[in-house]
Formats: C-alpha cells, sequence, structure tokens
C-alpha cells in the first residue's frame, strides 16, 4: 500500500498543472541566463577584436574566432609563470592540508583520550574566524622575516586556512570505517601508527579527493592575500597576476577575456568531470559546521 | 598493555603536531598578537611607539580621516541585502529545483558555477559590464532608448555601492541554494506525501513542511552570508581599486590602507579585532533568534 502511494505522489512535477510546470520552467531558464550570461560573453568577447566587441556584435558570436588572442594573453607579462605558480601554491596546500588533516582527524576520532573533543572544536574555530584577522601580524611577521615574496607566504597560511573543513571532512568519512577494523589489528599487536598508515589511509581515498577539490578552489581563487603578500611577478599566482596585469593593459579587450578564460579553465574542467563531488564538498562543511 | 597506554599520550600528540603548528602558529598566535597589537601604537617602520590603552578603537570610531563607520555602515547594509534579497531567491531556487523534475541536476549544476570561478575573473567582467563606453550595461540601456546612460559611469559615487554589491550578491546565489538544496533533498517524503494526502498544495507543502524542516540550513546560511559580508573585499578591491579615492568603503579595505598605506600595525589590528568579535557576535545573535523561533 504505502509503496503504491509512494509511485503515485513520487514528487514529480508531472501531476502539476501545466501552467505550473511552464511558470517553473520559465523561471529557471531566466536565472540560467542571468547566470551563465556573463561567463558566455567572456568567452565569446575573448575571441573577438575591439571593433566586434565595441560595435555591431557586442553579445553575439564571434565572426571570425580569434584564436590569436590567446596567443597573445599567455604571452602577455608572466602569464605562464603566474599559471606555474599558482601550480606550485595549489598542489603543495593541497599535500599539506591532507597529511594535516587526516593525522589529525585520527587522533581526534579514533585514539581514546580525554582532551578530543575538546581538540576538534578547537580545530572548528577555523570555520568561523574570519581570515582577515590574522592578516596584519603574518604580513608583519613576513616582513620581518624577509618572507614577502615566497612560496611559502602564501602555502603556509592557505593550509592554514583549510584546515577546518579538511579535519570536519576527513571526520565524516572516518566515521564510517567500522572501529572493529583497528581494534583487532590493535589486539593484534599492530601500532598505532601501522593501524593509521596501512588500514585508515588507504581507505581515506574518497576523503582525500573531496579535501583535494575544497582546497584546490579556495587556493587557486584566492586573491587577497596573494595581492598583498607577493608583489613580485616572480612568486604571483594567477588572481593577483592577472588583476596587476590589466592596469597596464587594458585597450585590448580580447587578449583580456582569453586571460580570464585561461584563468578559469582549470576550474571548469575541474566541474565538469567532479561536479557532484564538488558540491559535495561544499555541502559538507555547511550542513555539519 | 600499560606500556600502550603509556605511547598514547604520545602519539596523539604526534597526530596533532602537524595541525597543530599550523592551526596555533597561523591563525590562533597572530589572532592573540593582534589582540596585543591593537593596544599600542605600533608602526611597521618606527616600531613600538608605547601602550595606548583603547585609544586605537576610539580613534576607529571617532576618526573622520578613517570613515570606519562608515565603511562599517556598508558591510552591514551588504549583510542585510545579502539576507533579505539574496537568501529569498536561494530558497525560491532551492524549493523549485527540490521539488523534483527534468533537469533539476543540470539547472543545479549551472547555478552553482559562479561559486567556483575566482573573484577577480567575475570582477574583471563585471568592470567591462560597467565600461562607460562599451559596457554591455550603457549599450544595453542606450539601444533601449534610455539616453542619459550613454557613457554613464556606474562605478562612481551614489551609484558604485549597488554596482559592487550586485555582483557579489550574484556570484554566491548559488552557493547559498545548494545548501539548501541538500536541506530541501533531506526531507523524508513521507511527510510530503502526507501533507498531500490532506489536500496541501505545492506551495502550502514548501511553506509548512519543507521550510521548517530545513531551518537548521536556513540558520548556517545566514551566518554565512552576514559573516561573509562583514568580510568582503575583493569584489570591491578589483571593481573600484583602480581610483584614486574608492567611493566604496568596507572595513577590511580600510584594513589593508592602515597595514600597507599608513604602516599602522596597531590601527589595522583594531580592525581585525572588531571583525572577529562581530563576526562570533552575529553568529551566536543568530543562533539565538533561529531558537526562539522554534
Amino acid at each position: 500500500m504505502a509503496k503504491n502511494l509512494n509511485t503515485e505522489n513520487n514528487y514529480t512535477l508531472k501531476k502539476s498543472s501545466k501552467v505550473v510546470k511552464v511558470v517553473v520552467y520559465i523561471l529557471l531558464a531566466i536565472w540560467t541566463v542571468v547566470n551563465l550570461f556573463p561567463i558566455y560573453w567572456m568567452f565569446t568577447f575573448s575571441l573577438k577584436d575591439n571593433s566586434e566587441i565595441f560595435g555591431a556584435n557586442v553579445a553575439g558570436l564571434p565572426t571570425k574566432w580569434l584564436w590569436s588572442n590567446y596567443a597573445a594573453a599567455w604571452n602577455t607579462g608572466d602569464m605562464p609563470r603566474f599559471f606555474v605558480n599558482s601550480i606550485i601554491v595549489t598542489v603543495a596546500t593541497i599535500l599539506i592540508t591532507l597529511i594535516a588533516s587526516v593525522m589529525a582527524t585520527y587522533a581526534i576520532t579514533r585514539i581514546v583520550w580525554k582532551g578530543a573533543k575538546f581538540t576538534n572544536s578547537f580545530f572548528m574555530l577555523g570555520l568561523t574566524i574570519p581570515v582577515h584577522s590574522a592578516l596584519v601580524p603574518i604580513y608583519k611577521v613576513l616582513i620581518s622575516m624577509k618572507l614577502t615574496n615566497s612560496f611559502a607566504a602564501l602555502i603556509l597560511p592557505y593550509s592554514a586556512f583549510s584546515l577546518a573543513m579538511g579535519i570536519l571532512i576527513c571526520t565524516g568519512f572516518m566515521a564510517e570505517i567500522p572501529k572493529d577494523i583497528d581494534e583487532a589489528a590493535y589486539i593484534d599487536g599492530c601500532t598505532r601508527w601501522g593501524i593509521f598508515f596501512k588500514i585508515i589511509v588507504p581507505l581515506m581515498k574518497p576523503a582525500v579527493a573531496t579535501v583535494s577539490i575544497y582546497t584546490f578552489l579556495q587556493s587557486w581563487n584566492e586573491f587577497m592575500f596573494a595581492s598583498i603578500f607577493n608583489t613580485q611577478s616572480k612568486y604571483m599566482t594567477i588572481p593577483a597576476g592577472v588583476q596587476q596585469l590589466f592596469g597596464s593593459y587594458t585597450t585590448d579587450w580580447g587578449p583580456i577575456g582569453a586571460a580570464l578564460s585561461i584563468a578559469t579553465f582549470p576550474t571548469i574542467v575541474a566541474y565538469i568531470f567532479l561536479n557532484r563531488k564538488i558540491q559535495d564538498s561544499f555541502i559538507a562543511g555547511a550542513v555539519k559546521g | 598493555m600499560n606500556k600502550r597506554k603509556m605511547s598514547t599520550g604520545i602519539d596523539v600528540f604526534l597526530f596533532l603536531l602537524p595541525a597543530l603548528i599550523l592551526f596555533g602558529g597561523i591563525l590562533i598566535a597572530p589572532i592573540v598578537m593582534s589582540g596585543y597589537y591593537s593596544l599600542f601604537d605600533w608602526h611597521l617602520v618606527k616600531g613600538n611607539q608605547g601602550f595606548v590603552g583603547l585609544a586605537n578603537y576610539k580613534e576607529l570610531f571617532t576618526s573622520n580621516s578613517i570613515a570606519f563607520t562608515k565603511a562599517l555602515g556598508n558591510s552591514l547594509l551588504l549583510a542585510a541585502v545579502s539576507v533579505f534579497v539574496q537568501l529569498p531567491i536561494s530558497l525560491g531556487l532551492a524549493l523549485l529545483l527540490g521539488r523534483g523534475f527534468k533537469g533539476e541536476r543540470i539547472f543545479l549544476s549551472i547555478f552553482f558555477l559562479p561559486v567556483l570561478i575566482s573573484t577577480v575573473v567575475i570582477g574583471q567582467l563585471w568592470l567591462k559590464i560597467y565600461n562607460p563606453n562599451y559596457g554591455l550595461l550603457n549599450v544595453a540601456l542606450t539601444s533601449l532608448g534610455f539616453e542619459k546612460f550613454k557613457d554613464y559611469t556606474w562605478l562612481s559615487s551614489n551609484s558604485a555601492i549597488w554596482a559592487c554589491f550586485i555582483p557579489t550578491l550574484w556570484q554566491f546565489v548559488g552557493y547559498h541554494m545548494l545548501l539548501m538544496y541538500a536541506g530541501v533533498k533531506s526531507v523524508p517524503t513521507e511527510y510530503r506525501e502526507a501533507a498531500k494526502i490532506d489536500g496541501a498544495t505545492e506551495a502550502q507543502v514548501d511553506r509548512y513542511i519543507v521550510i521548517p524542516y530545513i531551518k537548521g540550513i536556513l540558520k548556517v546560511s545566514v551566518i554565512f552570508a552576514v559573516t561573509g559580508s562583514l568580510k568582503s573585499y575583493d569584489m570591491i578591491k578589483i571593481l573600484l581599486g583602480s581610483q584614486k579615492h574608492s567611493p566604496v568603503e568596507v572595513p577590511t579595505t580600510r584594513l589593508i590602507n592602515q597595514i600597507i598605506e599608513r604602516n599602522n600595525v596597531g590601527m589595522g589590528s583594531a580592525i581585525a579585532i572588531i571583525l572577529i568579535i562581530l563576526c562570533f557576535a552575529f553568529a551566536l545573535i543568530i543562533g539565538k533568534v533561529f531558537k526562539e523561533d522554534d
């Protein structure tokens, strides 16, 4: 009976009137346009020249696809270097965040000791603390140690800021591993480090993916610290670099669009293949935090 | 067994060590240091000029040249618009998508996309949209016959604040929508069915079943929207950074101005501490408001 009801009323709009259905789709279509138009516009003007962008063909597809804009953007300033710098900073941040958060989560959730709960809430403070509030002392220390304009100036703060989310995500995944496994191994004489490396770490692959994606998005796009700490192009990441380049390069819009597209490209590719995981990583933090 | 118990403390410590170093050294210690600096007249170049107590805080709220209260007011305005305009849009989209019909995953993925793109990219795009001579906005308005918008500069004077707010809010509608959608999807189908059998319309189901059910997530969204507004920096810096006297200031732009341009560590730290206090205070108050509502 219940099953039958379920199929009768399984919350599709099939049962709603046609008018409602049409209205809903129109609303969603409008928001789709509002959402995608600026991004569509970026990709199209990245392939046009100024006469088209400023003239009759403001919003249409390019009449002639000027891929040369991409070459021009890539050869402007230090674009390839910014790109490589972003990769270095992002990869290092992901590695440090992963190691620190998987280890800490193990200590908090799998080892029985008194302060575990308190330690967890302590790390969770990181979800509420505005990162800007740490900026002044970090900047002061970096200046006095002559560490501004270095990769470490970004990698360390980014890792620290991603840590709370990393622990939160890992806690969810680690809770799903039955505790019997480590207890059995413990009785068999396995040390905690043995359990950690041989049992826990191999089972944490899905958590590793989720944390990596989240950390990637945070550090790939970060602008404030990037633009303040690293002002030499040798260490600049894409957001700060792109922002700086446009000060000196504002007349030709096509290559600017191309540079913006280049900066966005890795994110879009990741999103196409991993959209479910990316969305999950954002939900994980909010639902439990 | 005893030997093993003794090693527990060492193991816990070693497993926590990397996280403690990062978290303590780069987040907690700097905040404590900020609190300390904020009580001194401290310059990056000149060094510590002596203890001043709460004078930095007092100056923040009285000095016209720092214009901190105006900046704070702007970020509170952004918070209000975010809670009362942005979140309802997010909720509406989440409820619509949550009803379940063809293509909901595709719409969800499209609406979430702007969240993932760097604010620098989004900001640069909107700079082009707002461009007085060639920007999409003025081209569209003049072609619709609104001749007075020809060459109108949106990013100056009175319109600047809204020109900054719109892309900021636009970018994160999808973020809140995603959180709320996850909540909507967690509503047990039996609840919906029961209400439907009793003759409730879709809108009534949303109003009386779904919204109360996802209150926890709505609370999180409101907290994130308010604290996010207090912290906002990127979009305003990117849209207005090239102007000599930015027409819109927020607490974080004032903070950066104090530390980078004036090298005033004490004053910058005072702003940072106020931001932390406000973020925690708002999180507590919003939590209370949602609890009392029960």
